[in-house]
């Protein structure tokens, strides 16, 4: 289980480095407002932690439940408000940038 | 088991495929959405595994966070995007400690001991650095406090001194392991809380972009490390997807700034060597002993003429007979929120038949990226927006430039001049136009302290003022020939 976790976490790293660097500048802040919103996964540690913690613990791991679920449900509204005022006037098959010349 | 792996990384590729959406403004959206499904996914599934699906008071504080996250999601405009994606560094860092202090009290020695005593005490010290880091940047950001860059004595040595005790504690409580993590755990979160204090204290307002992407992979290297403590394959591999984000766009950064991110962290203002003790009048007298600044003199004198010929009268016929026209926003655009008056100007070159694009520099914002949003707030086509490589070689065949507030990102002293803090930065080559109009706020020097080259060239015209009042008057100039 501990090797598995480490192969995924070094093969999501290197997918993670090839796809994130072909991101082009003009969305790298919705880009970033996604990374808050995927940083929001410690949720997911929260809930486990929450349901096995004892008496003492559970109040942390509820701080963390909230800290998280801001974290995903803020990233990834502000990105979707974001990305909606991104407009294009052409179509895809339309789309040609020439250079001027 | 099986099943957990195989979960596991469809819900890590759901997110790659998310991201990968986001390579093109036509399908982000989709991406972002996919993103938002992967994480639904994963909680769902999380519940599941846990064999805790029924209704309880964990679903409570859910929907306590995720109605906090979506009113903060719709209240935040879009020039306040910078703190807002700083507070959820701060956010993501926190709650990475918080599990883990959670999965610590809860601990009973399953599992590997050393990797668990290991990356709970990283993960926690980490995590606080994030927190903390990231509320000063937010204060500094919203100009709550700190808005200059603090240099309190000694700080590189408590920062120093902080961060190595950190990691010799995390070191000694993986070693024991974990026999006196009551006492070294507290302290490594403590002083992980003092090293992000002191890291971004001393940092200043122009290098904040740099510092938001640094947090942005600290939160999610927490996330993952928090993952290998709790062997949690999907908090890990997503956690590392966010760190390799941060990273990336760190460096992107720091090369566009043409700093090491080294010297960012230590606090040195462009302009200073880097054993200095930085200051202002350091920072200067380095830039006027170089070769360009000793042109200057020259430069000026032949300059005194030319302030009569870049006057306001020459404007109305330039801007009127220019055919090509690239406008450049900068950071003194967005201070002055000029952006409506900007897409004015944009409408009214168009509406003479003018072709106009926009050139954006990679730190034309307060974060990366940020330049554009604003522009497409004001809705501007994502299309006129272009980057820095993708704009360069046009300038040559531009009849005009106009620079909107920005200096040292069109400042040709980084190509010519060797030496200063923007030698071989990369610029945006306004002075190719075949006019240039320069709508700063005045012509003192930007954030570098060079002195802009670009303002004592024949073809460039300015044009002082607030860009808020000075914009609309050149829009009104247009079709007015003299």
């Amino acid at each position: 289980m501990i090797l598995a976790m480490f192969i995924i976490l070094v093969a999501a790293a290197l997918l993670g480095y090839k796809v994130i660097s072909a991101v082009p500048p003009l969305l790298h802040t919705p880009l970033m407002s996604g990374m808050n919103a995927l940083s929001g996964i410690t949720v997911i540690g929260a809930i486990a932690v929450f349901f096995t913690a004892p008496p003492g613990a559970e109040g942390w791991a509820a701080a963390a439940l909230i800290l998280a679920m801001i974290n995903v449900a803020g990233g990834f509204w502000v990105t979707e408000r974001m990305l909606r005022m991104f407009k294009g006037k052409a179509k895809e098959s339309e789309v040609q940038e020439i250079p001027w010349q | 088991m099986a099943v957990t792996i195989v979960l596991a990384v469809l819900i890590i590729v759901g997110f790659l495929a998310g991201i990968r959406l986001m390579q093109s403004p036509r399908t982000a959206l989709w991406g972002n959405r996919l993103g938002a499904l992967s994480m639904l996914v994963a909680i769902a599934w999380t519940f599941v595994a846990t064999g805790q699906a029924a209704p309880s008071t964990a679903l409570v504080y859910i929907v306590i966070g995720g109605l906090i996250g979506l009113i903060l999601g719709q209240s935040v405009k879009m020039i306040h995007m910078p703190q807002t994606v700083a507070l959820l560094n701060g956010f993501g860092g926190a709650a990475s400690a918080l599990v883990v202090w959670a999965a610590v009290i809860s601990y009973h020695g399953e599992g590997a001991e050393m990797l668990f005593w290991g990356t709970s005490g990283l993960a926690l010290g980490i995590g606080a650095l994030t927190l903390s880091g990231s509320i000063i940047a937010v204060l500094k950001l919203q100009g709550l406090a700190f808005r200059q860059a603090v240099q309190l004595k000694g700080h590189g040595h408590i920062l120093r001194a902080a961060i190595l005790l950190a990691v010799l504690l995390v070191l000694i409580n993986m070693s024991l392991p974990g026999q006196y993590y009551y006492q070294f755990l507290p302290l490594i979160a403590l002083l992980g809380l003092l090293a992000g204090f002191f890291m971004t204290l001393r940092i200043g307002g122009a290098d904040m972009p740099i510092v938001i992407s640094l947090l942005n992979s600290f939160s999610g290297i927490a996330a993952s490390i928090a993952g290998l403590a709790v062997e949690n394959v999907i908090l890990a591999g997503t956690g590392a997807l966010v760190g390799v984000a941060g990273m990336i766009l760190t460096r992107i950064m720091c090369r566009a700034m043409n700093r090491s991110l080294f010297s960012v962290l230590a606090g040195f203002t462009p302009g200073t060597k880097e054993s200095e003790a930085p200051s202002l009048e350091e920072a200067q007298s380095a830039a006027e002993a170089t070769p360009v600044e000793e042109k200057q003199p020259e430069a000026e004198t032949e300059a005194e003429p030319a302030v009569a010929k870049g006057s306001e009268a020459d404007l109305p016929d330039i801007i009127s007979q220019a055919q090509r026209v690239i406008i450049i926003p900068g950071y003194g655009m967005a201070v002055a929120q000029a952006q409506n008056a900007v897409k004015q100007l944009l409408d009214a070159l168009e509406g003479q038949g003018k072709e106009v694009k926009f050139a954006i520099h990679p730190v034309a914002g307060r974060m990366p990226g940020h330049m554009n949003v604003l522009l497409a707030e004001a809705g501007i086509d994502y299309e006129k927006l272009m980057d820095l490589d993708a704009i360069n070689p046009q300038f040559d065949h531009a009849d005009l430039a106009i620079i909107v507030g920005a200096c040292d990102v069109v400042n040709p002293a980084a190509n010519a001049a060797e030496g200063t803090p923007i030698s071989g930065m990369p610029i945006l080559n306004a002075e190719k136009a075949r006019h240039v109009i320069v709508c700063n706020i005045d012509e003192k020097p930007g954030y570098s302290g060079v002195d802009n080259l670009l303002y004592e060239q024949d073809h460039v015209h300015t044009f002082w003022g607030d860009a808020a009042e000075t914009i609309p008057q050149l829009t009104g100039m247009i079709g007015q020939v003299s």
